[in-house]
């Protein structure tokens, strides 16, 4: 069910803003690549370049290519919309949708795209929680609000949401960074257990998470303000922090700046 | 520069002085807007009760004199309910899609921005010309209903109506949080699903609030009317043709004459206008309720 990402020369801008640069990186199937580096270097920009959502806002555009195993998501001929059921989103700030119930943001990709069958989408909506490490603490309340759970819950009802439609990769842009540390332990748990499913791209701020939860690193970083973001260096998670090639990395790992 | 003191002494007398005249203005300027609001109701109250039976809910005018006793305004009622909800069947769609265009699609682009232009000049319109064009454009130009129409009373009206539902369900739609339509997005969820199923239910409660205001305005409309529906003293239920009759023109008719009894008839008919604006109201609360977003 995972697909290997192929990026190859990948630009994107915001209107005249040059926002990251000439990007390219191989991210492996059944695994998890974190993206760190400072605020402002292009990391969020670049994971929704990776499911077409970059270009959701006005003026926004991407040049390059980006390879799902054979297809490539910015062909003329590919639907976004298309991309998007293939490669799921997770945001910075849990956000279910404040008029459904639990169920029905689970089920909310699949209605939205016309599974009608009930005992279909109750079978994905317990499997999607269970997926998500929710449905113990949900399973009596699936017809209450979404918006009525906890953060750290919300946020992997958002989880269960973004499987629920059985994509190939699972984006993550800083999960946990809105939440407490106990419920940041069960999505670093949750994702574990994910990476046997999916190709997992987190983008953190948070080194350690980084170092506890990918098998690859990516370090961004920007030569200065209005400067696009650059790709420093890519590579097993345990050489970036312990013997990373570049020397701004280093810094950066170290916190002898950013 | 004092030096800061480190005691927690109580409050000095200056500050509760003026904590004190400031809410004592707050509750004064209460008072004033709460006051001419309290004695309309009152007076519409007092005043209407004197012929709010029966026979007023049940008979026209047809045939009364000023001077008569009787007669009532269920012809002014059915003619009211009639227009207003010609109105709203035109202007809702026509409000809520021209801002889902403005807020989704337009994006501050050049035809939104024209057309936010043109909403803006249509809010100001004074209702006795929204009136004179459909007299001129429908009833006088294009020939229709020349003896005065319901229909066009309710296209008048729909001219009030348009702008006041687009402004409301824009401002609706711009605190719905983009996280939602992001959210929506990156599920594969296309554009127009998107604005069906998450968007427009998510504004629901504001937008249904937005357009009762605008029922509420155009519900007391009377200029416009006078110059469309012709007002009859008869009951006309087919609101496509013949003149009908509309509570504030009957308000209007029946005040204006010197009797007792026509001017007890018009405060009753001003009573049941602002019963059915307050029904209408309380029905789009609970409503509202119904799909109100909850938690958080």
């Amino acid at each position: 069910m995972a697909k290997r990402i192929e990026v190859s020369g990948l630009h994107a801008y915001y209107g005249g803003t040059h926002a990251i640069e000439d990007i390219s990186m191989t991210v492996e199937p059944r695994s998890v690549t974190a993206f760190i580096g400072p605020s402002g270097c292009g990391k969020s920009t670049f994971l929704r370049t990776l499911n077409r959502m970059h270009e959701v806002i006005p003026g926004a555009r991407v040049e390059g290519k980006v390879m799902l195993d054979d297809d490539d998501l910015y062909a003329p001929s590919v639907d976004p919309v298309a991309v998007r059921r293939t490669v799921g989103m997770v945001f910075q700030r849990p956000n279910p949708f404040p008029t459904m119930s639990i169920y029905d943001n689970v089920a909310a990709g699949l209605k939205l795209n016309g599974v009608r069958r009930k005992s279909q989408l109750d079978d994905i909506v317990e499997d999607s929680l269970k997926g998500a490490n929710l449905w113990e603490e949900v399973k009596d309340r699936l017809g209450k609000p979404g918006a009525g759970l906890s953060g750290g819950q919300q946020q992997r009802l958002c989880i269960a949401r973004a499987i629920a439609v059985q994509p190939q990769v699972l984006l993550m842009d800083e999960p946990c960074s809105a939440l407490d540390p106990i419920s940041t332990l069960a999505i670093e748990d949750l994702i574990a257990k994910l990476k046997n499913q999916y190709t997992i791209v987190i983008v953190t701020h948070n080194m350690q998470q980084a170092a506890r939860v990918s098998d690859r690193t990516a370090f961004f970083n920007i030569a200065g303000t209005g400067r696009p973001g650059k790709l420093i260096e890519i590579d097993d998670t345990s050489k970036i922090f312990t013997n990373p090639e570049q020397k701004a990395t280093e810094d950066y790992i170290t916190g002898r700046f950013g | 520069m004092s030096t800061p003191s480190t005691s927690l002494g109580s409050v000095s007398a200056s500050r509760k002085i003026k904590d004190r005249l400031v809410q004592g203005l707050v509750y004064l300027a209460f008072a004033l807007a709460v006051i001419p609001l309290v004695s309309l109701l009152w007076t519409v109250v007092k005043h209407g009760t004197a012929r709010f039976d029966a026979t007023f809910f049940s008979h026209s005018m047809n045939g009364v004199a000023g001077r008569d006793a009787g007669g009532g305004a269920y012809h002014a009622i059915i003619g009211t309910l009639e227009q207003v909800l010609i109105a709203s069947v035109i202007s809702v769609p026509l409000g809520v899609l021209t801002a889902v265009y403005l807020v989704e699609y337009g994006r501050r682009g050049r035809l939104s921005k024209v057309i936010s232009f043109f909403v803006d000049v249509m809010t100001g319109i004074p209702s006795i010309v929204a009136g004179l064009f459909i007299l001129a454009m429908w009833m006088l130009t294009l020939g229709i209903g020349k003896q005065g129409q319901g229909f066009a009373g309710s296209l008048a009206l729909s001219i009030l109506m348009v702008p006041t539902v687009i402004r409301a369900t824009e401002e609706m739609l711009k605190l719905v949080p983009n996280d939602l339509r992001e959210a929506s997005y990156a599920l594969g969820v296309p554009r127009w699903r998107t604005i069906c199923f998450v968007i427009l239910p998510t504004a629901l409660p504001g937008i249904l609030t937005g357009v009762m205001l605008a029922v509420a305005r155009v519900m007391g409309e009377t200029a416009p009317l006078l110059l469309t529906i012709a007002v009859t003293k008869a009951i006309n239920t087919n609101p496509f043709s013949g003149p009908q009759s509309s509570l504030p023109t009957f308000i209007w008719d029946q005040a204006g004459d010197p009797n007792q009894h026509a001017i007890d008839r018009a405060w009753s008919a001003a009573l049941v206008l602002i019963l059915i604006i307050m029904l209408f109201n309380l029905a789009a609360r609970l409503i509202a309720r119904a799909y109100k977003p909850t938690g958080r």
